[in-house]
């Protein structure tokens, strides 16, 4: 159980993270706020997968509303170790499913992936359905398959993503295949140095044992400065925080979920049930976002995060046309230890250097063995290919 | 001193369509019990997402080229942000940096001549939803949340409380007669923007709003008051104008200040993440000019010019299903003027007398057309006519069948009517004896029976002439 905020059917091999939602069984994001939340419907991912016959396990417990590191900070799970981990990785990693599904917003998702040494794959945005996700940051979220291994998180892929008309920004293509080839060699790849410089000796060991298994491929292997990624973060955590502040502000006590037992009239009903129900880290997210939405800061804030992703957008687009994969470290550290949700919000946007850049443009992401491989849209194919090549060294 | 009323207006006009803006719950106007038009979407459900409702697009900028409005090409949504119980999701969904319709005019005649009006913008957003209180709770009805609307929004261009309400009564029956909108009891709602200044002066005065009101005599009364209590304050220094939101009271017929709190919040309006931009590209563009109902003066001026009498006119421009009947009927080739008595006399008659009212009428253009030109062209009667009427109407029976399993479709010749004639004499004796003795009433019996014979088919001229001539030889 120490995976799981419900178990839906002991026999399923899928996981899914409690952000997404499964008809008649709780879904809280990991909050008190949606204490008792059962909804009506699944979402679509859910659906796709259960129409092809995979069955769900349950429901894995997360960080409220994704917004922590990976998963510490949930209302419900119990803390059994000192070390952080995230609940839905660590279930594959001691083979308790084969799979299992998950909201990538602020890097949540694939930094667990990382710590658990599973693969997690950040779709192009728009190819999966985020209708029935528990929405926070829209215009950057997407639903990634965590797996075993890269052939794995192809298969589910395959099966979940394609055009769903309840979602306005779903993509058109109604199928998308996704799939590994031996065919590696003569790709170019480039490793940012100056990520690579922010994260501990053990991180970089990893990534420079997998370039070198890509060198022996006949993979081109360069190092490069680049400057953009923080600055990507900074965009995408202003934009994260708005839309969060925005999504979340339905949580108010009225119609379902948690409501303070203490109200005289609406406006205390409203501010006692989300003080209540909601935990530090979101409430400094609410207030972060709601401050750069505010008029005198709007300009400077919001409007110029949205500008910077433009200009990502297409520096990234260059980078793209002279590389194919982008090699990054996930995280600064190998390891997360225990820590203070005062601190959380610095620290989730430090870490969020790493993952932020493909949140804020739309492109695909995927964590394996411990690395990550950024492209540009619709190369998923191309980064599981690569990974495979150092997932079958490992192996031997 | 002399002063000049300014008013501008913001018009929130209820869209008609069939489902809301962004779900695909029914509109409001169905529902028979509170939160009966609901779904996870419009309720505010996690992991929901709105998805356009491409009909309000095409009226919305339908009702903009009717207002002599530029079609803004790419058009998006805005998210509000603020907390209110009916409002599900905390946020308001409507447009703000690039509405769907900019800069048009519309012409407003009073007894004080003809002003343009110009039109700033029309946006389309959703409505909220409508709190219920009883005893010590509140209760939330979200029916109407989510329901289309556009709002209009003028520049300050009004001089009187007349120009408004004739603008308004202008847009109401605008979008009434074309279907934009029903612009029932509620579904045409104004804030009212007042400020007064000397006459001749240039620059505009402090400026008040008068928020939400539905009812064009309780707006005339608003304005005439808030005016007043504006010259007032300049006149003989009463108070001292501040610009702030104002509410009617129809009781006591006086304005009241709102909670600076409702006026002074910061609604940290962004982009919806969740919505595409909608680009309205030439194709669409061109298909919604073509399908724009015709503006209802020009429209009034071409059923004169058929000869349709005012009165007649009138009726049909009330009801947009019957205005658009009458249109139908005609392109499929009957006179207008012969086909609006049809609708207005005939099937009207029957609906009157089946307790139905002209809305009621479900008879297809094609229907009504097949039985105009059976009539005119003499191959039924008018009173067999009558007969198919009320079969299609009461029973909703397919004209043409109907026709046809009544016999009404037979050819009929002179020869055929001639052996009928002669059976009806022969029969007849008395009313051959008395007709001939000079009692020309008697003539009818005849013919009635002859008229009952042919079971309505012929043309009844025809017959009667063919009788005349029968009985002198």
């Amino acid at each position: 159980m120490k995976y799981y905020a419900e178990i839906i059917n002991e026999k399923g091999t899928i996981a899914v993270d409690d952000t997404i939602l499964t008809k008649d069984t709780l879904s809280t994001a990991g909050s008190h706020i949606l204490e008792g939340y059962k909804p009506l419907f699944s979402a679509e991912a859910v659906e796709r997968l259960e129409k092809n016959g995979y069955e769900i396990k349950g429901k894995t417990h997360v960080g409220e509303f994704s917004l922590d590191l990976v998963g510490e900070f949930s209302y419900y799970a119990e803390k059994d170790s000192d070390k952080l981990y995230g609940a839905a990785a660590q279930a594959i990693k001691d083979g308790d499913v084969k799979a299992a599904l998950g909201v990538d917003m602020n890097g949540a998702t694939r930094r667990a992936a990382a710590l658990s040494d599973v693969a997690f794959l950040k779709p192009t945005y728009g190819t999966v359905s985020r209708y029935g996700i528990i929405s926070c940051a829209a215009s950057g979220e997407q639903v990634g398959v965590y797996g075993a291994d890269v052939d794995t998180v192809a298969e589910i892929m395959t099966v979940i993503a394609g055009n769903d008309k309840k979602d306005g920004t779903s993509l058109p293509d109604k199928s998308y295949s996704y799939s590994t080839s031996d065919d590696v060699k003569g790709s170019k790849v480039c490793i940012i140095k100056n990520l690579l410089e922010l994260s501990d000796d053990a991180t970089k060991a990893k990534l420079s044992a997998f370039a070198d298994t890509l060198k022996a491929s006949g993979v081109t292997v360069e190092e490069i400065e680049c400057d953009i990624f923080d600055k990507a973060n900074t965009a995408w955590q202003i934009l994260m925080c708005a839309e969060t502040c925005n999504n979340v502000s339905r949580y108010d006590g009225v119609k379902y979920g948690h409501r303070s037992e203490t109200y005289r009239n609406i406006d205390e009903l409203y501010v006692n049930s989300r003080t209540e129900g909601f935990n530090f880290l979101t409430k400094a997210t609410i207030l972060y976002g709601s401050d750069v939405l505010s008029k005198n800061r709007y300009s400077d804030c919001y409007d110029k995060a949205l500008r910077v992703r433009t200009i990502v957008a297409d520096k990234m687009k260059k980078l793209f046309e002279k590389y194919d994969v982008v090699l990054t470290p996930v995280c600064s550290q190998c390891e997360y230890e225990k820590y203070d949700i005062k601190d959380a919000f610095t620290k989730v946007y430090k870490e969020s250097v790493f993952t932020a850049t493909p949140n804020l443009i739309g492109t695909p992401a995927l964590v394996s063995c411990g690395v990550q491989l950024l492209g540009t849209h619709f190369a998923e194919s191309k980064l599981l290919s690569l990974s495979k090549i150092v997932e079958r060294k490992g192996e031997n | 001193m002399n002063y000049e009323l300014v008013i501008g207006l913001e018009t929130h006009v209820e869209l008609n369509t069939n489902s809301k803006i962004f779900c695909s719950c029914g509109g409001h106007s169905s529902a028979k019990e509170p939160n009966d038009c609901v779904c996870p979407a419009c309720s505010g459900m996690p992991g929901m997402l709105p998805v356009m409702n491409k009909r309000v697009v095409e009226l919305a900028a339908t009702a903009g080229l009717m207002l002599n409005c530029e079609i803004n090409r790419y058009t998006t949504f805005d998210k509000k942000n603020y907390y209110y119980p009916d409002l599900p999701c905390a946020y308001q969904i409507t447009q703000l940096n690039h509405p769907i319709c900019v800069n048009g005019c519309v012409k407003v005649k009073t007894a004080n001549g003809e002003r343009d009006i110009r039109i700033k913008q029309i946006h389309m957003e959703e409505d909220a939803g409508k709190l219920v209180h009883g005893g010590n709770s509140s209760f939330v009805d979200f029916n109407r949340t989510s329901v289309p609307l556009i709002e209009i929004v003028t520049q300050p261009d009004f001089r009187s409380p007349e120009e408004v309400v004739t603008y308004l009564g202008k847009l109401k029956s605008m979008f009434k007669s074309t279907g934009i909108s029903e612009c029932e009891e509620g579904a045409m709602r104004c804030d009212v923007n007042i400020s007064v200044r000397e006459e001749g002066s240039d620059e505009f005065g402090v400026r008040t709003e008068i928020k939400n009101m539905s009812s064009f005599e309780a707006i005339d009364r608003a304005i005439r008051y808030e005016s007043q209590r504006h010259i007032d304050a300049l006149e003989f220094q009463t108070e001292e104008l501040v610009q702030e939101t104002r509410r009617f009271d129809d009781v006591s017929g006086k304005t009241f200040a709102m909670r600076n709190k409702e006026t002074e919040a910061d609604y940290r309006y962004f982009p919806d993440p969740n919505l595409m931009p909608i680009v309205i590209d030439d194709e669409w563009l061109e298909q919604i000019k073509a399908n724009k109902p015709v503006a209802l003066d020009e429209k009034a001026e071409s059923y004169a010019a058929a000869g349709i009498s005012d009165k007649e006119i009138a009726q049909l421009l009330s009801e947009h299903k019957i205005a658009q009947l009458l249109d139908d009927v005609v392109a499929l080739g009957c006179n207008a003027k012969d086909a609006a008595a049809w609708i207005l006399t005939d099937c009207a008659g029957i609906l009157r007398k089946a307790g139905l009212k002209l809305k009621d009428l479900s008879i297809t253009a094609e229907g009504l057309s097949y039985l105009i030109k059976m009539v005119s062209d003499g191959k039924l009667n008018r009173g067999a006519a009558k007969k198919v009427l009320i079969a299609v109407i009461e029973d909703g029976a397919d004209p043409e069948k109907y026709c046809e399993e009544a016999g009404f479709t037979k050819q009929v010749d002179n020869s055929m009517i001639e052996v009928v004639i002669d059976k009806a004499i022969a029969n007849n004796e008395q009313a051959v004896a008395d007709y001939k003795a000079g009692k020309e009433k008697a003539l009818m019996a005849i013919f009635g029976a002859c008229m009952k014979e042919l079971k309505g088919n012929g043309d009844p001229q025809v017959i009667r002439a063919l009788l005349t001539e029968k009985l002198k030889g």
